[in-house]
């Protein structure tokens, strides 16, 4: 049985009998954000960044999960205390395959999990006093650490703790940046306010408490990569490549990352940020208080390359521009022997994606460089900015879901059978289980990098092996 | 920048070996010297044999607040994977919503299986006001959308703080209609900041049974011959149940496992996605009421259920996760003893087996030492299990054990003279067990897919046999319970012994020797 067989799907009339489902009020909730695009449309049509309906299933996470698990917990010189209970320390202990390079325990901890493990004493009297202790230990027992960052949990915000109090107390007593972020879980709608509030620490207790190093020496070819968290890392494939049109990477904000880069930031000439949803904060900062322009960049697949460099280099003088061409002929060679091989086996294939940040859209151009078609995406935690930004990659037709609920999604992909299904490990089994092949496409399903000419080629194999793998042909018993 | 690319259509490089090319490793230095201002490599080196040191140990075990690396989870992880495993049930976490987010891909990463749960999804108005509005959407949603014959409410710490009160909440959504009045909905507090998954489990279960059976003690309920088993939160829960249903059946018991997520977590790949699959159904859950025991697989998973069961009537019997030969041999002597039915002679023939097993391997087992780590029920098991193997525990650590689960482990250390360098270790965590390890050192670590660090620092094999287990597949669906079981963990472990002596002797011309055949 061909998966793209079903390809005259009414896809309104789908959403509607998908809609049907839900309580009356829910239902008018939920039908704001969904939408098929239309011809010559101004934007994806959909409502965002509000509430998640109770009891629906709802894909997204927390400020917490977005402030420790995405922005800071990647900044390998530094601890991140999971500060509360002990659970949301557990549960996003190394789950986000951030590579680092670093002698973990010892100058790095990004793969480890330090928490308060809040007891009901310190919720009735409060956690101070044991945070204070917390960072003492921390200081004692990991001497080569070079700052430290809180972050809270639901009951911090609830209690009524000072954790500012205590940063300031005991970055004064270690003589090293403590940082207090107000990422308590139950703050806003998904991740994305976890982002701000941890762009806003970073702005508020490092650009603010601290300078960049004395000896740091600028060069007219700074820029930072703002927005990577090098899960498997695509940082690096990335930089590579800004590296060899002749640019000089100071700072990786976070993937692989250390408190230096930040504090060096402001140096920087121009900031180029990949996920502009989770850091975009920071860059508008920056670009007002120190006048540093950014741009957003896309190293998805090598149409998105090639015009994401030839944009960089456009920033600097003719000697980058040059080395920029230099470069993308140098991999042209390699990419096309990539589409050579993997096109024939993938040309056609309809995809559908959920995921969160920048790749509902960004990867967009990645399958259509493979041949591929893009048949529905949306975002876990957009902004309306974010969905302004997609218009650009998708065509009429193309299925939009905010926020989408695992029954929306479910019955969505049911319909119309895409032959790969790209989200996240919640949905993966989900859709195995109906015999879809399937990419995670947060974690690059333990795979990567994805970002770059060398992530490319991997990209183009991994969905090669997910579609075309055998196990799908012995779905069916034949009894 | 030379002309070759690291990187070829024919042989793509993936992350295992593209960044150990010479251009990766380049750009790795120069990162590290213009941009990190990090230590000098001779400072790390001395922090980090330090980290090695008596005197690091010293200091790490005076640590009174901050835990690092522990091996326990939450309460409402426990709540959902116990409600999960009744028939057609979708938990609903009244609470902060990152938090369902993470307990469903937690579980899901272990299993490898789709896991549902819904959230209340509570933000910064109901903190404020209370998360009653949150509860009667919830519950209408998750009721009409997904269509479950019950949903199990718990907790986040978020509801706990602000103190929401499941029992008025659930009774008004019903009078708003959210869910029928005779549908079932009961609820466990779960607070995050109160003991860890193996308690959230426990309140679970005992909110499932209090649903259903009534709070009231009553030890004149009538009795049938049916008993009751209680598996606990368990990474090994499919291979498990499978494994206790077929001992029963061959006893000819009529059991009752209340919460078996056997199927639910381990549904077939045949085109049709299963939501819900198996579980103990609420018709039995019901019935159960009047078995004659429960019997605990884990007594620190079930402390409250058990005792509830008592105020029914029931005989109870508990266990802490039985492994190997003579541990399986109570629990079968008390199945006899409880149903009055002889063990079958199938399973003597089986224990034989084991024993047979046991004693052709006894020579690589013997004087082996063991570092384990896990929930306090696993440890108490798998160090009964090493010391009749002839092996040596020497350090057994739970950051959920107590004082009482200490001297628990100390006792079955002192049954055995293997147990003699054995010491347990409660309410410490995987940062001491590194300080342990690496100043008395073991030849192996039992524990879960976290000590892989482990492994990696102190160059001690480990061998996963309790959850998470994310990083090798399958495992979970074969039993470690019964006689069966115990020939499954002799035989992992004995496995990975086996690679540990080939990877040390397989220098050519130097170590080769021993390069055994035949061992």
């Amino acid at each position: 049985m061909s998966l793209s067989e079903n390809t005259t799907v009414d896809v309104k009339n789908l959403v509607n009998e998908v809609l049907e489902a839900y309580p009356e009020k829910t239902r008018k909730r939920r039908a704001k954000h969904i939408n098929v695009l239309e011809a010559e449309a101004k934007d994806c049509g959909v409502k965002s960044n509000v509430k998640s309906i109770p009891g629906v299933m709802t894909i997204r996470g927390c400020a917490y999960a977005g402030s420790k698990g995405v922005v800071w917990g990647p900044i390998k010189d530094m601890i991140h205390i999971s500060h509360g209970p002990v659970g949301c320390g557990y549960y996003s202990w190394s789950g986000r395959r951030n590579y680092y390079i670093g002698d973990t325990g010892v100058d790095s901890w990004g793969t480890m999990h330090f928490t308060s493990d809040f007891q009901e004493k310190d919720i009735v009297f409060g956690g101070d006093k044991k945070l204070h202790k917390v960072i003492e230990e921390i200081n004692d027992l990991f001497p080569l650490v070079n700052g430290i960052s809180i972050q809270s949990e639901c009951p911090i915000g609830l209690i009524g703790d000072d954790i500012e109090a205590v940063a300031r107390a005991k970055s004064a007593e270690i003589g090293k940046p403590v940082i207090p972020v107000r990422c308590e879980g139950f703050r806003g709608v998904s991740q994305s306010l976890g982002h701000h509030i941890a762009n806003d620490t970073i702005r508020d207790w490092v650009f603010e408490k601290t300078t960049p190093k004395a000896d740091f020496v600028s060069t007219p070819y700074d820029v930072t990569i703002i927005g990577d968290y090098n899960i498997g890392g695509d940082a690096w494939s990335s930089r590579i490549l800004l590296e060899e049109i002749g640019l000089r990477v100071i700072a990786q904000w976070s993937g692989d990352g250390t408190l230096a880069e930040l504090e060096n930031t402001p140096k920087a000439k121009v900031n180029l940020i990949h996920c502009y949803r989770s850091m975009n904060y920071i860059a508008r900062h920056m670009e007002e208080k120190y006048n540093i322009p950014w741009m957003e960049y896309n190293f998805f697949g090598p149409s998105q390359i090639a015009e994401s460099l030839r944009k960089i280099a456009a920033l600097f003088d003719d000697s980058i521009k040059e080395k920029a061409e230099q470069v993308i002929a140098r991999y042209q060679p390699m990419v096309d022997a990539v589409i050579a091989k993997y096109r024939t086996r993938l040309e056609g294939k309809k995809v559908m994606i959920y995921v969160g940040g920048l790749r509902p859209r960004h990867v967009v151009d990645a399958y259509h460089d493979l041949g591929m078609e893009i048949v529905g995406t949306g975002y876990e935690f957009a902004h309306n900015d974010d969905y302004q930004r997609t218009q650009h990659y998708v065509k009429e037709g193309t299925l939009i879901y905010d926020d989408v609920t695992a029954f929306e999604l479910e019955k969505f992909v049911e319909a119309i059978r895409p032959d790969l299904v790209a989200s996240g490990i919640k949905e993966k089994y989900v859709f195995q289980k109906m015999g879809l092949p399937f990419r995670q496409m947060h974690s690059w399903d333990y795979s990567g990098p994805y970002h770059g000419y060398d992530g490319f080629a991997i990209f183009a194999r991994d969905m090669d092996l997910a579609i075309n793998n055998p196990v799908w042909g012995v779905m069916k018993a034949p009894f | 920048m030379s002309d070759k690319l690291s990187q070829s259509a024919d042989k793509v490089l993936d992350h295992y070996t593209l960044f150990r090319q010479p251009e990766y490793k380049a750009m790795f230095e120069k990162k590290k010297s213009e941009f990190e201002y990090g230590h000098s490599d001779e400072e790390v080196a001395r922090v980090s044999e330090w980290t090695k040191s008596e005197d690091y140990k010293a200091k790490n075990f005076a640590r009174e607040a901050v835990v690092i690396n522990p091996t326990k989870a939450c309460q409402p992880i426990g709540a959902m994977f116990a409600a999960q495993g009744f028939e057609g049930t979708l938990p609903l976490v009244h609470g902060s919503q990152g938090c369902v987010a993470y307990y469903r891909t937690h579980l899901t990463r272990h299993f490898k299986e789709p896991n549902s749960a819904v959230s209340s999804s509570m933000t910064e108005d109901a903190a404020v006001f209370g998360g009653l509005n949150n509860m009667i959407d919830g519950l209408a949603n998750a009721y009409t959308l997904y269509k479950p014959k019950m949903i199990a409410v718990m907790t986040t710490c978020m509801a706990e703080v602000i103190g929401d009160d499941l029992q008025g909440f659930i009774s008004n959504a019903k009078n708003k209609d959210s869910v029928p009045q005779d549908f079932p909905v009961p609820y466990a507090h779960t607070p995050a900041f109160v003991g860890s998954h193996i308690v959230g489990y426990d309140n679970m279960i005992k909110g499932i049974l209090t649903n259903f059976w009534g709070s009231s003690e009553n030890l004149d309920t009538p009795k049938t011959e049916t008993i009751n088993l209680i598996p606990g939160f368990d990474g090994f829960a499919v291979g498990n149940n499978r494994e206790l249903k077929r001992i029963t059946a061959q006893f000819g018991i009529d059991l009752t496992i209340l919460s078996d997520v056997s199927d639910n977590f381990d549904t077939p790949m045949d085109g049709e996605y299963r939501m819900y699959d198996g579980g103990t159904t609420i018709e039995d859950t019901k019935a159960a009421l009047h078995a004659k025991a429960t019997i605990s697989m884990q007594e620190y998973n079930t402390t409250q259920t058990l005792q509830f069961c008592k105020e029914k009537g029931q005989q109870v019997a508990k266990f802490n996760y039985p492994m190997g030969v003579t541990a399986t041999d109570e629990l079968l002597l008390k199945l006899a003893e409880l149903s009055g039915k002889p063990v079958p002679a199938s399973l003597k023939l089986e224990r034989g087996r084991l024993v047979d097993a046991i004693a052709d391997s006894h020579t690589h087992m013997h004087g082996k030492r063991f570092a384990v780590y896990g929930d306090p029920d696993f440890c108490l098991g798998m160090t009964r299990f090493l010391l009749e193997l002839g092996a040596e525990p020497v350090h057994i650590l739970s950051t959920s054990g107590s004082k009482k689960w200490e001297k628990q482990v100390q006792k079955v250390l002192d049954g055995s003279p293997f147990g003699a360098s054995g010491a347990a270790y409660g309410g410490k965590d995987l940062w001491h067990l590194r300080s342990l390890i690496f100043t008395d050192k073991v030849d192996y670590i039992i524990g879960n897919s976290y000590g892989k660090y482990l492994e990696r620092d102190t160059k001690v094999p480990l061998i996963r046999l309790t959850y998470p287990i994310f990083d090798r597949h399958h495992h979970h669906r074969y039993p470690t319970w019964g006689y069966q079981g115990a020939l499954n963990v002799l035989v992992r472990i004995l496995d990975r012994i086996f690679e540990d002596i080939d990877a040390n002797t397989n220098i050519v011309g130097q170590t080769d020797y021993s390069f055994d055949l035949i061992r």
